[in-house]
Protein backbone atom coordinates (compact mmCIF):
# COMPACT_ATOMS: atom_id res chain seq x y z
CA UNK A 1 0.00 0.00 0.00
CA UNK A 2 2.79 2.41 0.93
CA UNK A 3 4.58 1.34 -2.20
CA UNK A 4 1.52 2.14 -4.34
CA UNK A 5 1.17 5.57 -2.75
CA UNK A 6 4.81 6.32 -3.35
CA UNK A 7 4.46 5.23 -6.95
CA UNK A 8 1.53 7.56 -7.56
CA UNK A 9 3.36 10.35 -5.77
CA UNK A 10 6.41 10.04 -8.04
CA UNK A 11 4.25 9.82 -11.16
CA UNK A 12 2.26 12.85 -10.06
CA UNK A 13 5.43 14.90 -9.55
CA UNK A 14 6.50 13.84 -13.03
CA UNK A 15 3.16 14.80 -14.55
CA UNK A 16 3.15 18.18 -12.80
CA UNK A 17 6.64 18.98 -14.02
CA UNK A 18 5.50 18.29 -17.58
CA UNK A 19 2.26 20.25 -17.26
CA UNK A 20 3.25 23.19 -15.06
CA UNK A 21 5.14 25.23 -17.67
CA UNK A 22 2.14 25.13 -20.02
CA UNK A 23 -0.37 25.99 -17.32
CA UNK A 24 1.84 28.83 -16.16
CA UNK A 25 2.19 30.06 -19.74
CA UNK A 26 -1.58 30.24 -20.21
CA UNK A 27 -2.39 31.81 -16.87
CA UNK A 28 0.48 34.31 -17.06
CA UNK A 29 -0.66 35.42 -20.51
CA UNK A 30 -4.05 36.22 -18.98
CA UNK A 31 -2.62 38.03 -15.96
CA UNK A 32 -2.14 41.80 -15.58
CA UNK A 33 1.41 42.87 -16.41
CA UNK A 34 2.50 43.44 -12.80
CA UNK A 35 1.65 39.93 -11.67
CA UNK A 36 3.45 37.95 -14.37
CA UNK A 37 6.78 38.04 -12.60
CA UNK A 38 5.36 36.28 -9.58
CA UNK A 39 5.00 32.85 -11.24
CA UNK A 40 1.71 32.16 -9.45
CA UNK A 41 -0.89 30.16 -11.30
CA UNK A 42 -3.97 32.20 -10.43
CA UNK A 43 -3.94 35.87 -11.45
CA UNK A 44 -6.01 38.26 -9.32
CA UNK A 45 -8.20 38.95 -12.33
CA UNK A 46 -8.24 37.76 -15.90
CA UNK A 47 -7.45 40.25 -18.62
CA UNK A 48 -7.08 39.89 -22.37
CA UNK A 49 -4.90 42.97 -22.53
CA UNK A 50 -1.85 41.01 -23.73
CA UNK A 51 -3.86 39.48 -26.56
CA UNK A 52 -5.24 42.86 -27.64
CA UNK A 53 -1.73 44.28 -27.79
CA UNK A 54 -0.46 41.24 -29.65
CA UNK A 55 -3.13 41.49 -32.33
CA UNK A 56 -2.24 45.13 -32.89
CA UNK A 57 1.47 44.38 -33.24
CA UNK A 58 1.52 41.40 -35.55
CA UNK A 59 -0.96 39.80 -37.99
CA UNK A 60 -1.74 36.80 -35.83
CA UNK A 61 -4.97 35.75 -37.54
CA UNK A 62 -3.36 35.89 -40.93
CA UNK A 63 -0.46 33.74 -39.70
CA UNK A 64 -2.82 31.22 -38.13
CA UNK A 65 -4.71 31.04 -41.41
CA UNK A 66 -1.43 30.59 -43.33
CA UNK A 67 -0.33 27.80 -41.05
CA UNK A 68 -3.67 26.04 -41.26
CA UNK A 69 -3.79 26.45 -45.04
CA UNK A 70 -0.23 25.24 -45.61
CA UNK A 71 -0.37 22.34 -43.16
CA UNK A 72 -3.78 21.31 -44.48
CA UNK A 73 -2.64 21.25 -48.10
CA UNK A 74 0.59 19.46 -47.25
CA UNK A 75 -1.27 16.82 -45.28
CA UNK A 76 -3.80 16.33 -48.06
CA UNK A 77 -0.99 16.06 -50.60
CA UNK A 78 0.94 13.50 -48.60
CA UNK A 79 -2.20 11.41 -48.11
CA UNK A 80 -3.16 11.48 -51.80
CA UNK A 81 0.24 11.23 -53.49
CA UNK A 82 1.69 9.02 -50.77
CA UNK A 83 -1.11 6.51 -51.10
CA UNK A 84 -0.91 6.61 -54.91
CA UNK A 85 2.80 5.86 -54.88
CA UNK A 86 2.42 3.39 -52.06
CA UNK A 87 -0.25 1.58 -54.04
CA UNK A 88 1.89 1.45 -57.17
CA UNK A 89 4.78 0.04 -55.18
CA UNK A 90 2.67 -2.49 -53.33
CA UNK A 91 0.20 -3.77 -55.91
CA UNK A 92 1.27 -2.94 -59.45
CA UNK A 93 3.89 -4.71 -61.48
CA UNK A 94 6.16 -2.48 -63.51
CA UNK A 95 9.77 -2.25 -64.51
CA UNK A 96 12.10 -0.79 -61.93
CA UNK A 97 9.63 -1.07 -59.10
CA UNK A 98 12.14 -2.34 -56.59
CA UNK A 99 14.76 0.11 -57.73
CA UNK A 100 12.28 2.93 -57.17
CA UNK A 101 11.47 1.61 -53.73
CA UNK A 102 15.13 1.51 -52.74
CA UNK A 103 15.65 5.01 -54.06
CA UNK A 104 12.78 6.23 -51.89
CA UNK A 105 14.21 4.49 -48.83
CA UNK A 106 17.60 5.94 -49.64
CA UNK A 107 16.25 9.51 -49.72
CA UNK A 108 14.85 8.89 -46.26
CA UNK A 109 18.25 8.06 -44.85
CA UNK A 110 19.90 11.19 -46.22
CA UNK A 111 20.22 13.77 -43.44
CA UNK A 112 18.23 16.87 -44.39
CA UNK A 113 21.21 19.09 -43.61
CA UNK A 114 22.54 18.13 -47.03
CA UNK A 115 19.43 19.06 -48.96
CA UNK A 116 18.53 22.24 -47.13
CA UNK A 117 20.62 24.68 -49.15
CA UNK A 118 20.03 23.02 -52.55
CA UNK A 119 16.29 23.02 -51.92
CA UNK A 120 16.45 26.70 -51.11
CA UNK A 121 18.39 27.34 -54.31
CA UNK A 122 15.73 25.47 -56.28
CA UNK A 123 13.06 27.67 -54.71
CA UNK A 124 15.02 30.77 -55.71
CA UNK A 125 15.50 29.51 -59.27
CA UNK A 126 11.80 28.77 -59.58
CA UNK A 127 11.00 32.22 -58.16
CA UNK A 128 8.93 30.54 -55.51
CA UNK A 129 10.37 32.32 -52.49
CA UNK A 130 7.78 34.46 -50.76
CA UNK A 131 4.91 32.44 -52.19
CA UNK A 132 2.76 29.68 -50.77
CA UNK A 133 4.30 27.37 -53.37
CA UNK A 134 7.60 27.31 -51.48
CA UNK A 135 5.82 26.29 -48.29
CA UNK A 136 3.50 23.71 -49.82
CA UNK A 137 5.09 21.99 -52.82
CA UNK A 138 8.29 20.56 -51.24
CA UNK A 139 6.14 18.97 -48.54
CA UNK A 140 3.61 17.30 -50.83
CA UNK A 141 5.44 13.98 -50.84
CA UNK A 142 7.45 12.26 -48.22
CA UNK A 143 9.19 8.93 -48.12
CA UNK A 144 7.78 7.99 -44.73
CA UNK A 145 4.20 8.27 -45.98
CA UNK A 146 4.92 6.24 -49.10
CA UNK A 147 6.60 3.45 -47.16
CA UNK A 148 3.88 3.27 -44.53
CA UNK A 149 1.14 3.14 -47.19
CA UNK A 150 3.04 0.50 -49.13
CA UNK A 151 3.34 -1.66 -46.01
CA UNK A 152 -0.34 -1.25 -45.25
CA UNK A 153 -1.64 -1.78 -48.77
CA UNK A 154 0.24 -5.05 -49.02
CA UNK A 155 -2.04 -6.55 -46.41
CA UNK A 156 -5.30 -5.65 -48.20
CA UNK A 157 -6.75 -8.86 -49.73
CA UNK A 158 -6.33 -9.21 -53.49
CA UNK A 159 -9.96 -10.40 -53.76
CA UNK A 160 -11.21 -6.95 -52.88
CA UNK A 161 -9.17 -5.40 -55.67
CA UNK A 162 -10.26 -8.02 -58.18
CA UNK A 163 -13.91 -7.54 -57.23
CA UNK A 164 -13.59 -3.79 -57.68
CA UNK A 165 -11.95 -4.29 -61.10
CA UNK A 166 -14.82 -6.54 -62.17
CA UNK A 167 -17.25 -3.80 -61.17
CA UNK A 168 -15.42 -1.49 -63.53
CA UNK A 169 -13.40 0.39 -60.98
CA UNK A 170 -10.31 2.19 -62.31
CA UNK A 171 -7.01 2.38 -60.46
CA UNK A 172 -8.02 5.67 -58.84
CA UNK A 173 -11.29 4.16 -57.72
CA UNK A 174 -9.43 1.24 -56.22
CA UNK A 175 -7.16 3.53 -54.24
CA UNK A 176 -9.77 5.88 -52.89
CA UNK A 177 -12.77 3.58 -52.59
CA UNK A 178 -11.17 0.25 -51.73
CA UNK A 179 -7.75 0.96 -50.24
CA UNK A 180 -8.58 4.05 -48.19
CA UNK A 181 -11.58 2.60 -46.31
CA UNK A 182 -9.46 -0.43 -45.51
CA UNK A 183 -6.47 1.44 -44.17
CA UNK A 184 -7.87 4.07 -41.84
CA UNK A 185 -5.11 3.57 -39.22
CA UNK A 186 -2.41 4.28 -41.81
CA UNK A 187 -4.27 7.37 -43.00
CA UNK A 188 -4.62 8.63 -39.45
CA UNK A 189 -0.96 7.99 -38.61
CA UNK A 190 0.41 9.65 -41.72
CA UNK A 191 -2.11 12.47 -41.46
CA UNK A 192 -1.33 13.35 -37.85
CA UNK A 193 2.43 13.10 -38.20
CA UNK A 194 2.48 15.15 -41.38
CA UNK A 195 0.19 17.82 -40.02
CA UNK A 196 2.14 18.09 -36.77
CA UNK A 197 5.51 18.25 -38.48
CA UNK A 198 4.27 20.83 -40.94
CA UNK A 199 2.54 22.95 -38.29
CA UNK A 200 5.59 22.98 -36.01
CA UNK A 201 8.22 23.46 -38.71
CA UNK A 202 9.92 26.81 -38.43
CA UNK A 203 13.30 26.48 -40.14
CA UNK A 204 11.96 26.14 -43.68
CA UNK A 205 9.52 29.09 -43.44
CA UNK A 206 12.30 31.20 -41.94
CA UNK A 207 14.38 30.46 -45.01
CA UNK A 208 11.88 30.93 -47.83
CA UNK A 209 9.45 33.53 -46.52
CA UNK A 210 10.32 37.16 -45.82
CA UNK A 211 6.93 38.72 -46.50
CA UNK A 212 5.12 39.11 -43.19
CA UNK A 213 1.67 38.45 -44.65
CA UNK A 214 2.77 34.97 -45.79
CA UNK A 215 4.50 33.92 -42.58
CA UNK A 216 3.35 30.84 -40.73
CA UNK A 217 2.46 31.09 -37.08
CA UNK A 218 5.62 29.57 -35.56
CA UNK A 219 7.74 31.74 -37.82
CA UNK A 220 5.88 34.91 -36.96
CA UNK A 221 6.05 34.18 -33.24
CA UNK A 222 9.77 33.35 -33.46
CA UNK A 223 10.60 36.57 -35.27
CA UNK A 224 8.37 38.53 -32.92
CA UNK A 225 10.12 37.13 -29.86
CA UNK A 226 13.66 37.31 -31.23
CA UNK A 227 13.38 40.47 -33.26
CA UNK A 228 12.83 42.82 -30.36
CA UNK A 229 9.32 43.82 -31.41
CA UNK A 230 8.05 42.23 -28.22
CA UNK A 231 9.93 45.03 -26.39
CA UNK A 232 10.46 42.75 -23.44
CA UNK A 233 6.75 42.61 -22.74
CA UNK A 234 6.64 39.15 -21.32
CA UNK A 235 2.85 38.94 -21.26
CA UNK A 236 2.54 39.63 -24.98
CA UNK A 237 5.27 37.11 -25.78
CA UNK A 238 3.47 34.46 -23.79
CA UNK A 239 0.17 35.33 -25.44
CA UNK A 240 1.76 34.68 -28.85
CA UNK A 241 3.11 31.35 -27.58
CA UNK A 242 -0.35 30.38 -26.32
CA UNK A 243 -1.97 31.12 -29.67
CA UNK A 244 0.69 29.05 -31.39
CA UNK A 245 0.29 26.09 -29.05
CA UNK A 246 -3.47 26.11 -28.63
CA UNK A 247 -4.64 24.59 -31.94
CA UNK A 248 -2.37 21.57 -31.54
CA UNK A 249 -3.21 21.18 -27.84
CA UNK A 250 -6.94 21.25 -28.60
CA UNK A 251 -6.54 18.67 -31.35
CA UNK A 252 -4.43 16.62 -28.95
CA UNK A 253 -7.16 16.69 -26.30
CA UNK A 254 -9.65 15.14 -28.71
CA UNK A 255 -7.38 12.69 -30.53
CA UNK A 256 -4.85 12.00 -27.80
CA UNK A 257 -4.75 8.26 -28.36
CA UNK A 258 -4.09 8.63 -32.07
CA UNK A 259 -1.33 11.16 -31.49
CA UNK A 260 0.49 8.86 -29.09
CA UNK A 261 0.04 5.76 -31.25
CA UNK A 262 1.14 7.56 -34.40
CA UNK A 263 4.25 8.95 -32.82
CA UNK A 264 5.28 5.66 -31.30
CA UNK A 265 4.79 3.77 -34.56
CA UNK A 266 6.87 6.38 -36.38
CA UNK A 267 9.64 5.95 -33.85
CA UNK A 268 9.71 2.20 -34.23
CA UNK A 269 9.77 2.36 -38.00
CA UNK A 270 12.18 5.26 -38.29
CA UNK B 1 -6.09 2.74 -68.89
CA UNK B 2 -5.41 6.44 -69.30
CA UNK B 3 -6.04 6.93 -65.61
CA UNK B 4 -3.65 4.15 -64.97
CA UNK B 5 -0.94 5.82 -67.02
CA UNK B 6 -1.40 9.23 -65.46
CA UNK B 7 -1.50 7.78 -62.03
CA UNK B 8 1.55 5.61 -62.56
CA UNK B 9 3.59 8.10 -64.46
CA UNK B 10 2.94 10.95 -62.06
CA UNK B 11 4.27 9.46 -58.83
CA UNK B 12 7.16 7.81 -60.59
CA UNK B 13 8.10 11.05 -62.26
CA UNK B 14 7.59 13.00 -59.07
CA UNK B 15 9.72 10.66 -56.99
CA UNK B 16 12.51 10.77 -59.51
CA UNK B 17 12.19 14.53 -59.55
CA UNK B 18 12.52 14.60 -55.77
CA UNK B 19 15.52 12.32 -55.77
CA UNK B 20 17.19 14.51 -58.31
CA UNK B 21 16.62 17.43 -56.01
CA UNK B 22 18.64 15.67 -53.41
CA UNK B 23 21.39 14.73 -55.82
CA UNK B 24 21.55 18.27 -57.00
CA UNK B 25 23.72 19.11 -54.03
CA UNK B 26 26.66 17.31 -55.38
CA UNK B 27 27.01 19.21 -58.60
CA UNK B 28 27.47 22.64 -57.01
CA UNK B 29 29.72 20.99 -54.45
CA UNK B 30 32.07 19.74 -57.10
CA UNK B 31 32.22 23.05 -58.88
CA UNK B 32 32.86 25.31 -55.93
CA UNK B 33 34.91 22.48 -54.63
CA UNK B 34 38.11 22.68 -52.80
CA UNK B 35 38.21 26.27 -51.62
CA UNK B 36 35.31 25.58 -49.33
CA UNK B 37 36.93 22.41 -48.05
CA UNK B 38 40.12 24.21 -47.15
CA UNK B 39 38.16 26.94 -45.47
CA UNK B 40 36.19 24.39 -43.50
CA UNK B 41 39.26 22.85 -41.96
CA UNK B 42 40.48 26.24 -40.83
CA UNK B 43 37.11 27.31 -39.50
CA UNK B 44 37.13 27.30 -35.71
CA UNK B 45 33.36 27.82 -35.60
CA UNK B 46 32.84 24.61 -37.57
CA UNK B 47 34.75 22.66 -34.94
CA UNK B 48 33.08 24.63 -32.17
CA UNK B 49 29.63 23.73 -33.49
CA UNK B 50 30.57 20.05 -33.74
CA UNK B 51 31.89 20.17 -30.20
CA UNK B 52 28.70 21.87 -29.02
CA UNK B 53 26.50 19.31 -30.74
CA UNK B 54 28.47 16.41 -29.29
CA UNK B 55 28.29 17.99 -25.83
CA UNK B 56 24.55 18.31 -26.31
CA UNK B 57 24.27 14.63 -27.25
CA UNK B 58 26.51 13.53 -24.39
CA UNK B 59 24.09 15.06 -21.91
CA UNK B 60 20.85 14.58 -23.78
CA UNK B 61 21.10 10.90 -24.69
CA UNK B 62 21.99 9.35 -21.31
CA UNK B 63 19.59 11.64 -19.46
CA UNK B 64 16.83 10.84 -21.90
CA UNK B 65 17.31 7.10 -21.61
CA UNK B 66 17.50 7.10 -17.80
CA UNK B 67 14.46 9.32 -17.32
CA UNK B 68 12.41 7.56 -20.00
CA UNK B 69 13.25 4.09 -18.66
CA UNK B 70 12.47 5.20 -15.12
CA UNK B 71 8.99 6.41 -15.98
CA UNK B 72 8.33 3.57 -18.43
CA UNK B 73 9.12 1.05 -15.67
CA UNK B 74 6.74 2.85 -13.31
CA UNK B 75 3.99 2.98 -15.92
CA UNK B 76 4.42 -0.64 -16.99
CA UNK B 77 1.69 -1.99 -14.70
CA UNK B 78 -2.02 -1.67 -14.09
CA UNK B 79 -2.57 1.87 -12.87
CA UNK B 80 -5.45 4.19 -12.28
CA UNK B 81 -5.07 7.44 -14.19
CA UNK B 82 -2.79 5.68 -16.68
CA UNK B 83 -4.29 7.67 -19.55
CA UNK B 84 -3.75 10.92 -17.69
CA UNK B 85 -0.09 10.21 -16.97
CA UNK B 86 0.64 9.14 -20.52
CA UNK B 87 -1.09 12.21 -21.90
CA UNK B 88 0.76 14.53 -19.52
CA UNK B 89 4.20 13.09 -20.29
CA UNK B 90 3.49 13.22 -23.99
CA UNK B 91 2.18 16.78 -24.14
CA UNK B 92 5.56 18.55 -24.66
CA UNK B 93 6.29 16.25 -27.61
CA UNK B 94 3.44 17.61 -29.70
CA UNK B 95 3.84 21.27 -28.82
CA UNK B 96 6.02 23.45 -31.04
CA UNK B 97 9.63 23.85 -29.98
CA UNK B 98 9.07 27.59 -30.30
CA UNK B 99 6.51 27.52 -27.49
CA UNK B 100 8.65 25.28 -25.28
CA UNK B 101 11.65 27.53 -25.78
CA UNK B 102 9.76 30.72 -24.96
CA UNK B 103 8.44 29.24 -21.73
CA UNK B 104 11.76 27.69 -20.66
CA UNK B 105 13.52 30.95 -21.31
CA UNK B 106 11.45 32.32 -18.46
CA UNK B 107 12.09 29.30 -16.23
CA UNK B 108 15.83 29.75 -16.85
CA UNK B 109 15.73 33.50 -16.15
CA UNK B 110 18.64 34.64 -13.98
CA UNK B 111 16.89 37.03 -11.58
CA UNK B 112 13.29 35.92 -11.50
CA UNK B 113 13.25 32.54 -13.26
CA UNK B 114 11.48 29.74 -11.44
CA UNK B 115 14.54 27.50 -11.22
CA UNK B 116 16.77 30.15 -9.67
CA UNK B 117 14.01 31.13 -7.25
CA UNK B 118 13.80 27.55 -6.06
CA UNK B 119 17.60 27.42 -5.71
CA UNK B 120 17.69 30.67 -3.74
CA UNK B 121 14.89 29.60 -1.44
CA UNK B 122 16.81 26.38 -0.73
CA UNK B 123 19.86 28.45 0.14
CA UNK B 124 21.91 27.88 -3.02
CA UNK B 125 23.44 30.44 -5.36
CA UNK B 126 21.77 31.42 -8.61
CA UNK B 127 22.90 29.56 -11.71
CA UNK B 128 23.52 31.43 -14.96
CA UNK B 129 21.51 28.89 -16.95
CA UNK B 130 21.71 30.74 -20.22
CA UNK B 131 24.38 33.36 -19.53
CA UNK B 132 27.24 31.16 -18.40
CA UNK B 133 29.02 29.74 -21.48
CA UNK B 134 29.81 26.53 -19.64
CA UNK B 135 26.22 25.90 -18.61
CA UNK B 136 24.19 27.25 -21.54
CA UNK B 137 24.45 24.15 -23.73
CA UNK B 138 23.70 21.73 -20.88
CA UNK B 139 20.66 23.90 -20.06
CA UNK B 140 19.40 23.52 -23.61
CA UNK B 141 20.09 19.79 -23.48
CA UNK B 142 18.00 19.50 -20.31
CA UNK B 143 15.15 21.40 -21.93
CA UNK B 144 15.32 19.19 -25.04
CA UNK B 145 15.21 16.13 -22.81
CA UNK B 146 12.11 17.46 -21.09
CA UNK B 147 10.47 18.12 -24.44
CA UNK B 148 11.18 14.75 -26.06
CA UNK B 149 11.25 12.29 -23.21
CA UNK B 150 7.52 11.59 -23.48
CA UNK B 151 8.00 9.99 -26.87
CA UNK B 152 10.75 7.75 -25.52
CA UNK B 153 8.67 6.79 -22.49
CA UNK B 154 6.05 5.51 -24.92
CA UNK B 155 8.67 3.67 -27.02
CA UNK B 156 10.14 2.02 -23.92
CA UNK B 157 6.64 1.08 -22.73
CA UNK B 158 6.08 -0.72 -26.02
CA UNK B 159 9.49 -2.36 -25.66
CA UNK B 160 8.88 -3.44 -22.06
CA UNK B 161 5.62 -5.11 -23.00
CA UNK B 162 7.48 -7.44 -25.34
CA UNK B 163 9.54 -8.87 -22.46
CA UNK B 164 7.98 -12.26 -21.54
CA UNK B 165 6.52 -12.32 -18.01
CA UNK B 166 7.79 -15.88 -17.45
CA UNK B 167 11.35 -14.62 -17.34
CA UNK B 168 10.59 -12.42 -14.34
CA UNK B 169 8.71 -15.24 -12.65
CA UNK B 170 11.66 -17.57 -13.15
CA UNK B 171 13.97 -14.91 -11.74
CA UNK B 172 11.68 -14.52 -8.73
CA UNK B 173 11.99 -18.25 -8.05
CA UNK B 174 15.75 -17.94 -8.15
CA UNK B 175 15.53 -15.12 -5.63
CA UNK B 176 16.71 -12.31 -7.87
CA UNK B 177 16.23 -8.76 -6.60
CA UNK B 178 14.83 -5.77 -8.47
CA UNK B 179 18.14 -4.53 -9.77
CA UNK B 180 19.26 -7.97 -10.94
CA UNK B 181 16.00 -8.48 -12.80
CA UNK B 182 16.34 -5.09 -14.41
CA UNK B 183 19.97 -5.42 -15.45
CA UNK B 184 19.93 -9.09 -16.44
CA UNK B 185 16.51 -9.40 -18.09
CA UNK B 186 15.01 -6.02 -18.95
CA UNK B 187 18.05 -4.18 -20.24
CA UNK B 188 19.32 -6.82 -22.67
CA UNK B 189 15.84 -7.45 -24.05
CA UNK B 190 15.00 -3.82 -24.70
CA UNK B 191 18.38 -3.11 -26.26
CA UNK B 192 16.78 -2.62 -29.70
CA UNK B 193 14.58 0.14 -28.26
CA UNK B 194 17.59 1.76 -26.62
CA UNK B 195 19.31 1.70 -29.98
CA UNK B 196 16.34 3.43 -31.65
CA UNK B 197 16.27 6.06 -28.92
CA UNK B 198 19.99 6.73 -29.34
CA UNK B 199 19.67 7.07 -33.11
CA UNK B 200 16.59 9.29 -32.95
CA UNK B 201 18.23 11.52 -30.33
CA UNK B 202 21.40 11.77 -32.40
CA UNK B 203 19.52 12.85 -35.50
CA UNK B 204 17.50 15.23 -33.34
CA UNK B 205 20.66 16.67 -31.80
CA UNK B 206 22.14 17.47 -35.18
CA UNK B 207 18.84 19.15 -36.08
CA UNK B 208 18.97 21.38 -33.02
CA UNK B 209 18.09 24.81 -34.29
CA UNK B 210 15.14 26.76 -32.97
CA UNK B 211 16.03 26.35 -29.30
CA UNK B 212 19.41 28.13 -29.44
CA UNK B 213 18.07 30.48 -32.15
CA UNK B 214 15.42 31.86 -29.81
CA UNK B 215 17.11 31.43 -26.43
CA UNK B 216 20.67 32.53 -26.97
CA UNK B 217 21.24 33.24 -30.67
CA UNK B 218 24.14 30.79 -30.41
CA UNK B 219 25.82 32.68 -27.58
CA UNK B 220 27.19 33.29 -25.01
CA UNK B 221 30.61 33.10 -26.69
CA UNK B 222 29.17 30.73 -29.33
CA UNK B 223 28.73 28.09 -26.65
CA UNK B 224 25.30 27.11 -28.02
CA UNK B 225 26.11 27.43 -31.71
CA UNK B 226 24.62 24.19 -33.01
CA UNK B 227 25.45 22.56 -36.33
CA UNK B 228 22.23 23.57 -38.03
CA UNK B 229 22.28 27.05 -36.57
CA UNK B 230 25.74 27.52 -38.04
CA UNK B 231 24.59 26.40 -41.48
CA UNK B 232 21.69 28.83 -41.22
CA UNK B 233 23.94 31.67 -40.15
CA UNK B 234 26.48 31.07 -42.92
CA UNK B 235 23.85 30.69 -45.60
CA UNK B 236 21.22 33.24 -44.68
CA UNK B 237 23.01 35.66 -42.41
CA UNK B 238 26.32 36.02 -44.20
CA UNK B 239 25.03 34.87 -47.59
CA UNK B 240 27.69 32.20 -48.13
CA UNK B 241 25.46 29.64 -49.84
CA UNK B 242 28.27 27.50 -51.20
CA UNK B 243 29.99 27.32 -47.87
CA UNK B 244 26.73 26.59 -46.07
CA UNK B 245 26.13 23.69 -48.47
CA UNK B 246 29.63 22.40 -47.74
CA UNK B 247 28.90 22.58 -44.04
CA UNK B 248 25.67 20.69 -44.54
CA UNK B 249 27.47 18.00 -46.46
CA UNK B 250 30.07 17.56 -43.75
CA UNK B 251 27.57 17.58 -40.92
CA UNK B 252 25.58 14.90 -42.72
CA UNK B 253 28.80 12.93 -43.15
CA UNK B 254 29.49 13.24 -39.42
CA UNK B 255 25.94 12.13 -38.57
CA UNK B 256 26.40 9.00 -40.66
CA UNK B 257 29.73 8.23 -38.99
CA UNK B 258 28.36 8.81 -35.50
CA UNK B 259 25.36 6.58 -36.21
CA UNK B 260 27.59 3.80 -37.57
CA UNK B 261 29.82 4.02 -34.51
CA UNK B 262 26.80 3.90 -32.23
CA UNK B 263 25.49 0.84 -34.05
CA UNK B 264 28.79 -0.94 -33.65
CA UNK B 265 29.19 0.02 -30.02
CA UNK B 266 25.67 -0.81 -28.93
CA UNK B 267 25.67 -4.13 -30.73
CA UNK B 268 28.86 -5.06 -28.89
CA UNK B 269 27.15 -4.32 -25.62
CA UNK B 270 24.56 -7.06 -26.03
Amino acid sequence: MIKKTLLYFVLLIGAVSFLYPFIWMISASLAPDKEIGSLVLLPSHITFDNYHQLIQKIPVWRALFNSLFVSGLVTLGVLIFGSMTGYALARLEFRGRNLLFYIIIFTMTIPFQITLIPQYIIMVKLHWTDTYLALVVPGLMNAFGIILFRQYFKSVPQDLIDAARLDGCGEFGIIFRVMWPNSVPALVTVGILTFMASWNDVLWPLIVIRDQSLMTMPQLVTLFVVGGRAESQLGVKLASAVLLALPIIIAYMFFQKYFINSASSSGLKG
Amino acid sequence: MIHFLIFMAFPVFFSIFLTFNKWDIISPMQFIGFKNFVRLFHDQFFFKSIFNTLLFLLINIPLQIVVALFFAELLNQKLKLMGFFRAAFFLPVIVSGVVVTIVWQQLYGFDSGLLNRILVSLGFDRIGWLVNPKIAMPSIAIMATWKNVGLYIILFLVGLQTVPKQLYEAADLEGANHWQKFSKITLPLINPTIFIVVILSTIGGFSLFIEPYIMTGGGPLNSTLSALLYIYKQGFFYGNMGYAATLGFFFAFIIVIVVILQKKYIEKEI
